[in-house]
């Protein structure tokens, strides 16, 4: 096994009254493809808003890439540029073209000049097959386009671990397979991944590990056929259970 | 002599209107200086506050919200003559024009930060998300991702408040300043005849119709599909 490039420890959040995280661990090493399945509100998403400190842990450590994220000295907006994040709801900038928001970053945090951002830009566009997209604003494209065009924009920056954070959810049933299709083309060129989401299928095949969190604490986790196929806890069985009769 | 005759004698007597011409358009010099004056540095403070705001330091902010209610209540009439006459006993002593021209930016000031700061808090918490997720400061996040959005959003009710407020210049009749407003009521006092008065009127739509016609056009301009 090589060194972890996350290395969460010990993860409590508070929001209020409300304990989301209580205590959770969580090492993933490169190339791997980490799946965090649970019931909603059991604390995936905070899990992984943690790890780029979206969300302010209460207590714990994460270490991303040998950077100790939580440490005030850290420079987080140094550190997240190795962090790609892929959200839900795709937060495209609506009033920017497609390579506006994806070279935004690489040349106010990147520090290269409009030409080098956008021949980076053009080549991430290309990878997730956008690159005839790139003067298109998000208004014009589908969801499936704005997801991948987000993706885009999280590649970019070379990141050493991609999150994603329920990168389907909000899309129509035909527009989901362009996206899988783009990350399981990240999985293949190595990309360490850990992906919060409900695409069972897609968990099945392309994981190396399935997670599975339940009120604000791993309960269970291991390869994908272990989890689905024969899981230990009552809790991962009923879920489990739950998720396939649809 | 006929009824309208006599009506266009009134109102609109030549005379009375040629030899006043230049005082009118004079006034319109001062009325378009007060404008500009207050539609420059009343919005720039606005902005400068709201975007202050955005920063959350807890004693400045209700600072700005002390001093910009505070200006949204009260009528700016009420704001010139405390300026003019106010100051004076602070050692200070502004001229009518100085008077007007702060009274009214202040206004501006108030009115234009509480529509900023709507702009900004109506960008969805994702665009802030998004944006520090790929490693931009707080301030290159506000600057780059989160005023372009709120701008656009606030362009119709700015220039809606920015020609109300605009239009108040005529308050500075009070403390003598020779806008148009003072020009033509001095002239109508001058010559027994209300035909001043029409040209000054007449020299509001001159000047504010463009305007308002150009806000539509700006509207319009910055729209953009969702």
């Amino acid at each position: 096994m090589s060194n972890p490039i996350v290395d969460a420890r010990a993860i409590h959040k508070h929001f209020g009254p409300l304990h989301v995280l209580k205590g959770v661990d969580l090492e993933v090493v490169e190339r791997e493809l980490v799946f965090v399945i649970g019931p909603s509100g059991s604390g995936k998403s905070t899990l992984l808003r943690c790890l780029n400190r979206l969300e302010e842990p209460s207590s714990g450590s994460v270490v991303v890439d040998g950077i100790d994220m939580l440490d005030p000295r850290t420079d987080i907006n140094h550190a997240r540029q190795r962090i790609g994040m892929v959200f839900q709801s795709f937060n495209l900038y609506p009033h920017m073209t497609a390579l506006g928001n994806v070279t935004l970053a690489l040349r106010k945090v990147a520090g290269k000049s409009r030409a080098e951002a956008d021949a980076l830009g053009l080549a991430a566009l290309q990878r997730v097959g956008l690159a005839d997209r790139a003067g298109h604003t998000p208004g014009q494209l589908s969801g499936g386009q704005q997801q991948r065009v987000a993706i885009a924009r999280a590649i970019a920056l070379e990141p050493r671990v991609m999150l994603f954070d329920e990168p389907t959810s909000a899309l129509d049933p035909e527009l989901v397979g362009s996206v899988l299709e783009v990350m399981r083309d990240l999985r293949q060129s190595g990309m360490t991944m850990i992906v919060v989401s409900h695409e069972m299928g897609f968990a099945r095949n392309a994981a190396d590990r399935v997670v599975f969190m339940d009120d604000g604490l791993i309960v269970e986790q291991g390869p994908p056929a272990a989890i689905f196929e024969s899981p230990a806890q009552e809790r991962t069985r009923a879920f489990i259970g739950q998720i396939q009769r649809h | 002599m006929t009824t309208w005759d006599r009506f266009v004698e009134t109102f609109f007597n030549a005379k009375v209107m040629l030899k006043y011409l230049p005082d009118i358009l004079s006034g319109m010099v001062v009325t378009i200086e007060l404008a500009v004056l207050i539609v420059l540095s009343g919005l720039l403070a606005g902005l400068v506050l709201a975007l202050l705001r955005a920063l959350a330091i807890r004693p400045l902010n209700w600072l700005i919200i002390f001093v910009v209610d505070l200006f949204r209540s009260l009528p700016p009439l009420v704001i010139i003559v405390l300026i003019y006459f106010g100051l004076p006993a602070a050692g200070v002593s502004p001229s009518g024009f100085v008077s007007t021209w702060l009274s009214l930016a202040f206004v501006l000031m108030a009115f234009s930060e509480e529509i900023f700061w709507a702009g900004i808090t109506s960008i969805p918490k994702g665009q802030w998300e998004a944006s520090r997720s790929t490693g931009l400061s707080f301030g290159q996040t506000l600057i780059n991702v989160v005023l372009p959005q709120a701008l656009r959003l606030t362009i119709p009710p700015l220039t809606n408040r920015t020609i109300a407020i605009t239009k108040g210049t005529a308050l500075g009749t009070v403390v003598a300043v020779t806008e148009i407003l003072g020009q033509a009521s001095s002239a109508v006092s001058n010559s027994y005849n209300p035909s001043p008065l029409m040209m000054g009127a007449a020299a509001y739509l001159v000047l504010f119709l463009p305007v308002v016609v150009a806000s539509r056009w700006i509207e319009t301009k910055f729209a953009w599909k969702r």
